[in-house]
């Protein structure tokens, strides 16, 4: 018998990242942006996307969205109302999405007829931060009422994202939300990230949500 | 609470990779953890153990690594540590910096196996970036 040691270098989540490279060029090579939306359960995910996927269709953009939950097909109800294609997938317990599950449920998509994907990931500031969907962007959400230090108490996802929006803004108020004191500790574990402010119950930053999706999905095609 | 996935996943790695070798048993699995790789290094011990059960890597030990962030900082034109993940700010100078250059590894380094006498292979595994594919992984 002989010991030897063995080097193997590999990330030990290098199966997922490879599903996620190649979810991500066929996504890419059918024109899409796909878009991760990370959050704490309850600061307005599925609010905000209801409202993003209504105003798409307004403007007569197209979109479909998954929706990531522990149980429950209640966010996908939610969602359809706005009229876009959206299916849930239920992870039976499990605290994130992997790139895996995104793929299966893309199965009977025509994917080419979308411009938009949106992947509303489970509701956990930690698990999902370490797994790769195939996405080009990753958005952060933050409530108002979750409090500005948020940031600081879970810096891995924030600093893993490349946008990071402020929901319920239009409770801020009542909630003495100090927005530059957020602000701050955003900018403080991810500096120079694009912040946005947005009400999805008065619509308020909409527009430049939207505005700033599709500056990001031009300079995606820039590129590819 | 996704250590427990992680711990599988390394397992499966690492057993992968000892099998290819013709090891009998894995005496230890060598890990990098950043510090921004969003997993908790207790968490990701307890859960080995119980990942190990009933593989090559039963009762082995795994070892630890922890790497700080590293940024680097454009003012000092120097590659700095930061001393804590809520301030991305040079530690020298205090300017921002966002250019991450170190801190979300989760990788397996190395694995110390017991091959059989007889076992002569090359030298097995990726000696290249850590974010290389095996063959195996290959569809």
């Amino acid at each position: 018998m002989e010991t030897r040691v063995l080097q193997i270098r590999k990330g030990i989540l290098n199966k997922n990242d490879e599903i996620a490279r190649k979810l991500r060029e066929r996504l890419q090579a059918c024109g899409l942006l796909t878009i991760n939306l990370v959050s704490s359960p309850g600061s307005g995910k599925t609010a905000f996307l209801q409202r993003t996927l209504r105003t798409l269709r307004e403007e007569g953009k197209t979109a479909a969205a998954l929706v990531g939950d522990l149980a429950t097909d209640n966010d996908a109800r939610r969602l359809a109302e706005a009229g876009m294609p959206v299916k849930q997938i239920n992870t039976d317990g499990r605290c994130h999405l992997e790139a895996q599950m995104i793929s299966d449920h893309l199965a009977d998509w025509d994917l080419a007829s979308f411009e938009y994907l949106f992947i509303e990931n489970v509701g956990n500031l930690v698990c999902p931060s370490s797994y790769d969907l195939g996405e080009d962007v990753r958005v952060v959400l933050l409530s108002v009422t979750e409090g500005e230090d948020k940031p600081l108490k879970y810096p891995n996802i924030f600093n893993s994202a490349d946008i990071a929006v402020i929901t319920k803004m239009d409770l801020a108020e009542a909630c003495e939300f100090d927005l530059e004191a957020a602000r701050a500790n955003i900018q403080s574990v991810r500096p120079g990230m694009q912040i946005l402010t947005t009400s999805a119950k008065t619509g308020a930053g909409m527009s430049e949500w939207l505005a700033c999706l599709s500056q990001q999905k031009q300079a995606r095609c820039a590129v590819v | 609470m996704h250590e427990l996935s992680i711990a599988y996943s390394l397992v499966d790695l690492a057993s992968q990779s000892a099998i290819e070798a013709g090891a009998t048993r894995v005496n230890s699995v060598h890990v990098r953890l950043g510090a921004l790789a969003g997993v908790v290094r207790g968490a990701l011990e307890f859960s080995y153990e119980i990942a190990c059960a009933g593989t090559l890597l039963e009762g082995s030990t795994l070892v630890v690594k922890e790497l700080p962030v590293r940024v680097y900082c454009a003012a000092c034109d120097m590659e700095v540590e930061l001393p804590s993940v809520q301030r991305f700010c040079c530690p020298r100078c205090d300017t921002p910096s966002g250019d991450l250059r170190q801190g979300r590894e989760l990788d397996i380094e190395a694995i110390e196996i017991d091959v059989p006498g007889d076992v002569k292979g090359e030298e097995h595994g990726n000696t290249g970036a850590t974010d290389s594919q095996g063959d195996s992984e290959q569809k």
